[in-house]
């Protein structure tokens, strides 16, 4: 049965089997993948996965529990990314994951201001007034110079990912890095919406004059889900640019980005944790298969730019396919195939 | 008659059980005195047309009061002012030792209020137990901190709400639907489950706008129990909507009839039943359609 709705918590018949489902991944992405992987893979395909997972969790705890829509998610990466490299450059005392902590906050407070016109608005109306969040975070980096350490260029290398005299600068180190932070903030953000706030969140999101009614904080509850969500997004920020990209650049946290990371909340689930991983996932994994499939359709006619051109069209036919056909994402995708196995056995 | 024994609902446990037939609203658990619930001379208007017109309600501690009158005569409208959704153009409204006028809807919880919805106003992605705990959000002191790692208070303070919440389930027969989605339940147990949500904090004033529009003969029967068994127990003083004049006489102590957004009587159900101005206004139509 396909529910519009997602649950906060719904209870699986076997919550021992998620938790197991979980555990394996960990010894997977920690115990295996390190063994067997190439540069290329950290590289191309786990590190960038893993930040955009990071954005879209942080994204959903926003639109998908709280029901607020944004779409300027990759103005808050922006703020996060930019406030690490300007807190590492001038404060270069300060430990790496104090770094991180502090520039989430800058961000925090970013999507708090951001979330103002919240308290007003809703929908469409709401989603406008974060788009020029996004505008404005993009012309402020370009005209502040500050911001960008008076770089002519404005693109500046972000600094060495060093933790405690632990080096995490190979490929490798810079996957393992990015893992430790995904899963550690995944594990706070499971806290969060498993919480009584996380079910204040989905009160707001569901009904906000009965929200209202019972007691909840209505306006508070939307500014707290915008100051998290823009925590873990700006989070997300400087592993985009600090262990994916190495380099800080505004370019790289444009609008498209933001739709980006909207498409996976979408695709992969709203108000689902793992839907921002089965989202990440597969638009992290479509290019590279629409590349080798087209070339090896296509042979030498297919060039970058039927590429991209193809890219865009899949994705477009699959955000409305999952509108139409699966509202609840990918996730609920997995959870009928669930059911079904177990039906089976 | 299936609805005969219910549960008492004492500190939300299921401990002591009191019969309670369909007489025994009239039995005089009615307080003398001040009311707890007084509308005086609201007015409201929407661009033109009148909702309210100087409408007085006068409503004691711990009585079921129902609220009357054919559609569009401001019954919704009044649930509304009272409890802050609209705000009246004049008049006021005093909720125990407190006098607005408009009743501030954030406070209300505080003020210990608690209402359902004409037409539902539930958290379809939320679970009957959390859609029936997040009822005590008001309760709530342990801050997000401390939810998310998990403190002793925090973990407390959920498994105490909980609890309470798993009673009042269990009270409303709502046991085999504690981890459904509550957007996903037949309509009745939707209408049972937002009664839950209401019950939980144990309001001392609850408006029950049409709490059984839509429901069968049986499940208004059991809907009625479940209403009385709720004063009888926390002595909350219940307003409500409803449609079924059969029902309203059973199970109020006081009747007040609006039509065209004006009061046009007050009174016990059998004085409500001899008035002539109600009679032309509604019930003789109302009495014919239930006889027929």
């Amino acid at each position: 049965m396909a529910t519009t709705s997602a649950p906060l918590a719904k209870a699986p018949p076997r919550p021992s089997a998620r938790g197991i489902g979980v555990a394996l991944l960990l010894v997977i992405a920690y115990g295996i993948v390190p063994l067997i992987g190439t540069s290329y893979l950290y590289e191309a395909i786990l590190t960038p996965f893993l930040a955009l997972s990071l954005a879209a969790l942080g994204l959903n705890l926003l639109t998908g529990y709280a029901g607020q829509l944004s779409l300027g998610s990759s103005a808050f990466m922006a703020v996060g990314a930019y406030a690490a490299f300007n807190l590492s450059l001038r404060l270069p005392f300060l430990p790496l994951p104090v770094t991180i902590v502090l520039a989430g906050l800058v961000a925090a407070f970013a999507g708090l201001v951001a979330g103002l016109p919240a308290l007003r608005l809703r929908g469409f109306y709401l989603a406008v007034s974060t788009l020029a969040v996004q505008f404005f975070v993009a012309w402020l980096l370009n005209r502040v110079g500050w911001l960008s350490n008076d770089s002519p260029s404005g693109i500046i290398s972000a600094p060495p990912l060093v933790v405690a005299g632990l080096s995490f600068e190979d490929a490798r180190g810079r996957y393992l890095f990015s893992l430790t932070v995904v899963a550690l903030l995944t594990v706070l953000a499971w806290r969060l919406v498993t919480s009584p706030t996380g079910r204040n969140f989905v009160a707001v999101r569901d009904n906000e004059t009965a929200a209202r009614v019972i007691g909840v904080k209505v306006a508070r509850t939307k500014l707290l889900a915008f100051a998290l969500s823009s925590f873990v997004v700006g989070v997300a920020g400087v592993l985009w640019a600090f262990a994916y990209l190495r380099t800080v650049e505004p370019a790289g946290f444009n609008l498209d980005r933001s739709f980006q990371i909207l498409f996976i909340v979408i695709i992969g689930g709203l108000g689902t944790l793992r839907g921002a991983f089965l989202g990440a996932g597969l638009i992290v994994v479509l290019p590279l298969l629409l590349s080798r499939f087209g070339a090896a359709v296509l042979g030498d006619g297919f060039d970058s730019g039927t590429l991209e051109m193809c890219q865009r069209i899949a994705l477009g036919i699959l955000i409305v396919a999952f509108l139409i056909r699966e509202p609840a994402g990918l996730s609920a995708l997995l959870d009928r195939a669930a059911r079904r196995l177990r039906r089976r056995s | 008659m299936n609805v005969a024994v219910r549960p008492h609902l004492v500190d939300g446990t299921r401990s002591v059980r009191l019969p309670s037939s369909r007489q025994g609203s009239r039995s005089g658990i009615v307080a003398e005195g001040a009311p707890f619930l007084a509308v005086e001379g609201v007015s409201l208007g929407f661009g033109g047309t009148v909702a309210l017109d100087s409408v007085d309600l006068s409503v004691g501690e711990g009585e079921i009061h129902a609220v009357i009158g054919p559609n569009g005569a401001g019954k919704s409208s009044l649930i509304n002012a009272i409890s802050g959704l609209y705000a009246p153009d004049s008049g006021t409204i005093r909720i125990g030792d407190d006098r607005f006028s408009r009743v501030p809807t954030r406070r209300l919880a505080r003020l210990g209020v608690a209402r359902t919805f004409q037409n539902l106003a539930l958290f379809k992605g939320l679970t009957v137990l959390d859609t029936v705990t997040a009822g005590l959000v008001d309760r709530q002191s342990a801050g997000l901190a401390a939810q998310i790692l998990g403190l002793p208070h925090a973990r407390r303070e959920a498994r105490e709400h909980q609890e309470r919440a798993e009673a009042v389930i269990a009270l409303l027969d709502l046991a085999a639907y504690r981890d459904r989605l509550a957007g996903t339940l037949p309509y009745g147990v939707q209408k049972r489950v937002e009664l839950a949500r209401a019950l939980v904090a144990r309001p001392r004033l609850l408006l029950l706008d049409e709490p059984m529009a839509g429901m069968t003969a049986t499940e208004k029967q059991r809907m009625s129990g479940d209403i009385r068994a709720a004063r009888d127990s926390t002595g909350a003083t219940i307003v409500l909507i409803e449609h079924d004049v059969g029902v309203v006489m059973s199970l109020s102590d006081r009747v007040t009839v609006l039509d065209h957004g004006r009061r046009i009587a007050s009174g016990t159900p059998a004085e409500i039943q001899a008035d002539p101005a109600v009679i032309a206004a509604y019930l003789g139509l109302a009495f014919d359609e239930t006889v027929a």
